[in-house]
């Protein structure tokens, strides 16, 4: 489970506001006043419609977009020091794999850059490759794999030089369901054995539910953060879990959470979100 | 083929095939049909010449051609052999000097955007030119009879489509990747290393391939406009205003080959340093 309420957050973001300058000098604010913590071991997703920000409120915390107003600390560090540090893992939703190197290379890159030695390299990539159940295709090619299959391996890759935090954008949105279903398993199946923090981004309710301890609600234009749903389904979790009432129950409160905070219209919502995350709990 | 992607838990493909003869069957089975158009073509040409008597200065037949050329291989006048190993020093020549320019530009152009803001625009003009036109030119600045001034014709044909792609190459790579880069906090010079070199070697063979011909074709019509003698270009002038169009015939055959030999060489030399690479993957 999480940690407790008390436990020191791991990454914690406070006020950020993020505006893109856009063409003739239009502005688009796609991140308003974020307050956020996450904390050591936690699983947390990010969900919302299209263009609330929740992929720019993951690469705000990944030191890839400066915001324009507010800051990301991690471990007490600025998200810069962080990603110096090589903090975070990331996955995209595309697998992101350099067509030139085989399976191994591909998971041996990050360590090639930070130094690692050849051995180390190469006893890293077999074991990441086995823990995502690849350990038969160290040498294939990536053209070779599956879609399910290359993005294992760029979770492999993700995990491979042990960041803390792994930063994951929608990384299944491209899969069919049933992979997906069966990738979230594996994901469960490795967070829990490498006790990484993992920020999630999906707009898959269902996906949420399962795999978090905590969903974070978004709304869009501009983007903010409208709920914060603790899911208390026990771990470890499985297929069982998705039988369960407490299951559809949380799968409707965070659907009604989407469907108040709109996306359409106003920002008549917004005072109550800071209050319900500081809260932490649900009713 | 992209239904590699349905399948879960499954290769799409195996591993590059088999291995010495079951590649040396496909590839016979590849080509098998080319070679007998080629061959069959050959023969029409011959039965044809010899069945309507067609007079020789239109069109010799492919006996008359191959007799020449075996004729003139050491030719006291048309020394054919010599000449097209002048000619090829000549293209390849001009193809390295062209490719490693192009290469250096396309570096410095993807390293400054600015650069690249300059120089694109004025390659993609360069480009659209007749370039060969300037081969007269080129043998005045050059030297005549300098094979330099072949040589640099050849080069000028080969930089820009070296220079347009590999700068495409280095500077097209996908934002997810540099990102990917960063979130690793690699430097520059290893994103260039680990990614953009990597990422332009496509680009950089498929300009090589295009180099190849357009070196010999500098080459070849620069020689047109004068030079040393022993080379094809000369042959084939001298030898058309000598009314000896078997020779003439020979000395474009060999013109042909040299080009065909110059691209499979590439081609083989790609399939080697890329085999990643769709281009390259037998299964296609």
């Amino acid at each position: 489970m999480a940690g407790s309420a008390d436990t020191v957050p791991i990454v914690r973001i406070a006020g950020v506001d993020k505006v893109f300058a856009g063409r003739e000098g239009g502005r688009t604010t796609a991140l308003s006043a974020i307050d956020l913590d996450i904390r050591p071991g936690e699983f947390v997703s990010l969900i919302g419609p299209s263009g609330c920000g929740k992929s720019t409120l993951l690469r705000v915390i990944g030191d890839l977009v400066q915001p324009t107003k507010g800051a990301v600390s991690v471990n007490g560090k600025t998200a810069e020091q962080a990603r110096r540090d090589r903090d975070y893992g990331m996955v995209f939703q595309a697998p992101v794999l350099f067509d030139w190197r085989s399976v191994e290379d591909n998971v041996k890159l990050p360590l090639e850059i930070l130094g690692k030695d050849k051995a180390w390299r190469a006893k890293r990539a077999k074991e990441m490759l086995e823990l995502v159940e690849l350990g038969d295709f160290t040498k294939h090619m990536p053209y070779q794999l599956s879609g399910g299959m290359q993005q294992r391996v760029a979770i492999a890759r993700a995990l491979s030089f042990e960041p803390r935090i792994l930063l994951m954008d929608e990384p299944f949105g491209a899969l069919d369901e049933m992979t997906r279903e069966r990738m979230n398993d594996e994901v469960l199946r490795i967070w829990q054995q490498t006790g990484t923090t993992v920020v999630f981004v999906t707009h898959s309710i269902p996906e949420a539910v399962y795999l978090s301890s905590r969903v974070v609600v978004m709304s869009a234009r501009p983007g903010r953060i409208t709920r914060v749903v603790d899911i208390d389904l026990p771990r470890p979790r499985s297929e069982g879990s998705r039988e369960t009432p407490r299951y559809f129950e949380l799968i409707t409160e965070v659907r009604e959470a989407l469907r108040a905070g709109g996306g359409d219209v106003d920002d008549a919502g917004t005072p109550s979100a800071a209050r319900t995350m500081a809260e932490g709990a649900v009713g | 083929m992209s239904a590699a992607a349905g399948v879960a838990g499954r290769p799409a493909a195996e591993p590059s095939g088999p291995g010495g003869a079951g590649r040396a069957a496909r590839a016979v089975r590849d080509y098998a049909p080319a070679v007998l158009v080629a061959v069959g073509g050959l023969l029409v040409w011959e039965a044809v010449i010899r069945l309507a008597n067609l007079n020789a200065f239109i069109l010799p037949a492919p006996s008359a051609i191959i007799g020449a050329l075996i004729a003139n291989w050491n030719g006291e006048r048309f020394p054919l052999w010599q000449s097209a190993l002048n000619t090829i020093i000549e293209a390849v020549g001009g193809f390295l000097i062209g490719t490693t320019a192009g290469v250096v530009v396309a570096f410095l152009a993807a390293r400054w955007g600015g650069m690249r803001a300059m120089l694109l625009p004025l390659a993609i003009a360069a480009n659209a030119i007749p370039i060969i036109a300037f081969a007269p030119l080129f043998n005045t600045w050059f030297g005549l009879l300098n094979p330099l001034s072949k040589m640099m014709m050849a080069a000028v044909l080969s930089f820009f489509p070296v220079m347009a792609n590999v700068t495409r190459g280095l500077s097209g790579v996908d934002p997810s990747q540099i990102e990917l880069m960063r979130s690793y906090a690699a430097t520059q010079s290893t994103i260039l290393r680990k990614v953009r070199i990597p990422n332009a070697l496509p680009y950089f063979f498929t300009a090589l391939k295009l180099a190849s011909t357009l070196s010999l074709i500098g080459a070849i019509v620069a020689e047109y406009f004068g030079g040393q003698g022993s080379v094809l270009g000369r042959m084939i002038v001298q030898s058309a205003s000598a009314l000896k169009f078997d020779i003439t015939w020979a000395a474009v055959s060999l013109a042909a080959i040299a080009g065909i030999v110059f691209y499979l060489v590439i081609a083989l030399i790609e399939r080697i340093a890329i085999p990643w690479h769709a281009s390259s993957r037998s299964e296609g």
